[in-house]
């Protein structure tokens, strides 16, 4: 069952989706997706984001695709949940967003292999996790003015658990800007995988229940303006909305 | 004696305590040895560290600045993140990967955030802060600053924090400390916090123009110039002035159990 954190009824509540797309809370209420203010579904712990993870997005903006995995952190001030606004500065000519498969961590391991990977993840979820490319420099790329800005990294609506996703690495990934279709591809096209993933960062730190990995996004990445609506969708995942409005007192 | 707050016990709140001078500080009016405790990392937030704020340390870059990969000196702070498995506690081991003859240490100034902090301008910058700590920002050597591999800073216990965070209102003069390091009781290496490019006021007012510093967060001032290398067996200490002593040994990694956080 997907589950999701939401506001309603002057409070914080979680909630479970019905067969018929209402939500019920823990208490038993029944109340329409439309009422609720949605939140980020998971309290996120220490945050990975990969950098070129897959090989088309990687001939788009690099010349070849990575030997080793390209990892970069987030802080928890830049997540916001679904059917929320994201800011972009007045000065920035260049925003794009990445639609991204979120694999959350379950339990604390260290040294994970492979072929045990999978039991170390609790769940799925979709994040946009927008770049704002004018803002790049050349020393600790990509650097956090670029990624990790207050309400640019929108994540939700849901939380999958893991075993209602058959195979993580066979979801069809797409984005959409005001209704077009911009952004179409599939998890089974990472550079590296997500059991790779899990190993590897495993293999040098402990990672723990609620660390989340952003794996990469796919080529189709395009410049947002403000009042654009941006959709990115992961097959079982549901579809994450959001919308681009320019931030009058910044930049 | 100085107020100061910590965690040393089973409690998840931060205890008053004292802290002077001497080997002890007092709680609840008793005098206690400072080596008696269990001391646990008094931060509980995120951790964001700051490249090139040591003037010595820019310099020392500045002549890659215009070369590839990096073409221009950079404009806004470069910042790094420590996340929660690298914070370890006074007195507590860090381990030494395997392959790595030995590790930086970079003391610096820790400031803990006091209240959630957006937007904020340098004049008010100062109302944030909650306090101070020392920090040995530990890191497997590394020469490029263009896109560092993240398992340089981010392995296990590779952020002592401590022992305590003094009230900012204790210290009349952050600019006017120093911070040395010890490597076996020889001082190998020290820093003067008038040196920071943009000071704790000007960080805060540049990094919270574009994410939200929250109560608890703590931010690295700066990395020193030419950081000193230990190696396994060293007993490493980050003293500041009039806020203490951080004290950590080094260990093979297989010796390592985490120790200095709470779960």
């Amino acid at each position: 069952m997907r589950q999701a954190r939401v506001a309603c009824f002057g409070a914080l509540h979680d909630a479970w989706e019905l067969p018929d797309h209402t939500l019920k809370l823990a208490d038993g209420r029944i109340v329409p997706q439309s009422e609720v203010v949605w939140l980020p579904p998971v309290q996120a712990g220490t945050v990975f984001a990969l950098g070129l993870n897959y090989a088309d997005h990687a001939s788009e903006i690099s010349f070849q695709a990575p030997k080793e995995p390209l990892v970069f952190l987030k802080g928890p001030n830049t997540f916001i949940g679904h059917k929320s606004q994201s800011q972009k500065p007045l000065d920035v000519t260049y925003m794009h967003y990445e639609c991204e498969l979120a694999v959350i961590i379950g339990k604390q391991a260290k040294h994970i292999a492979r072929e045990d990977a999978y039991q170390y993840i609790s769940g799925y979820t979709i994040a946009n996790d927008y770049a704002l490319r004018d803002y790049l420099e050349n020393y600790y790329r990509p650097n956090l003015f670029v990624k990790n800005r207050d309400t640019l990294t929108p994540i939700g609506p849901w939380f999958v658990p893991a075993k209602d996703v058959i195979d993580p690495m066979n979801l069809r990934i797409r984005t959409y800007v005001n209704g077009a279709l911009k952004q179409d591809g599939n998890t089974s096209d990472m550079v590296f995988d997500i059991p790779y993933l899990i190993s590897y960062l495993s293999s040098f730190m402990t990672l723990r229940e609620n660390d989340i990995i952003l794996t990469g996004t796919p080529k189709g990445t395009v410049h947002v303006h403000d009042g654009d609506v941006v959709v990115t969708e992961i097959e079982g995942l549901g579809a994450l909305e959001n919308i681009v409005i320019d931030d009058e007192f910044n930049g | 004696m100085l107020e100061a707050q910590a965690k040393f016990n089973s409690s998840e709140l931060l205890e008053k305590i004292h802290v002077g001078t001497s080997n002890t500080f007092q709680w609840q009016g008793k005098e206690i040895p400072v080596a008696a405790v269990p001391w646990q990392a008094p931060v509980t937030g995120s951790i964001y560290g700051v490249v090139f704020n040591f003037k010595a340390q820019r310099d020392g870059f500045e002549k890659y600045f215009t070369q590839k990969p990096y073409l221009a000196p950079p404009k806004r702070p470069v910042m790094y993140i420590k996340p929660r498995n690298t914070v370890n506690a006074h007195l507590q081991p860090i381990p030494v990967p395997k392959h790595v003859d030995a590790l930086e240490m970079n003391g610096t100034l820790g400031v803990v955030i006091g209240r959630d902090a957006t937007n904020v301008m340098y004049s008010e910058a100062m109302d944030y802060v909650k306090g101070y700590t020392i920090v040995n920002d530990v890191t497997v050597p590394h020469d490029s600053m263009y896109r560092p591999q993240i398992y340089n800073k981010v392995r296990d216990g590779f952020c002592p924090t401590g022992p305590w965070i003094i009230d900012k209102n204790q210290i009349s003069s952050i600019s006017s400390l120093k911070i040395a390091t010890y490597i076996n009781g020889s001082i190998v290496h020290e820093s003067r916090l008038d040196c920071l490019i943009r000071p704790i006021e000007q960080l805060i007012q540049d990094v919270t123009s574009f994410m939200t510093l929250f109560a608890g967060d703590m931010l690295l001032v700066g990395l020193p110039h030419a950081a000193p290398t230990a190696a396994i067996g060293d007993r490493v200490t980050i003293t500041i002035d009039q806020m203490g002593s951080l004290e950590n040994q080094l260990v093979e990694e297989e010796a390592y159990q985490p120790g200095g956080e709470r779960k």
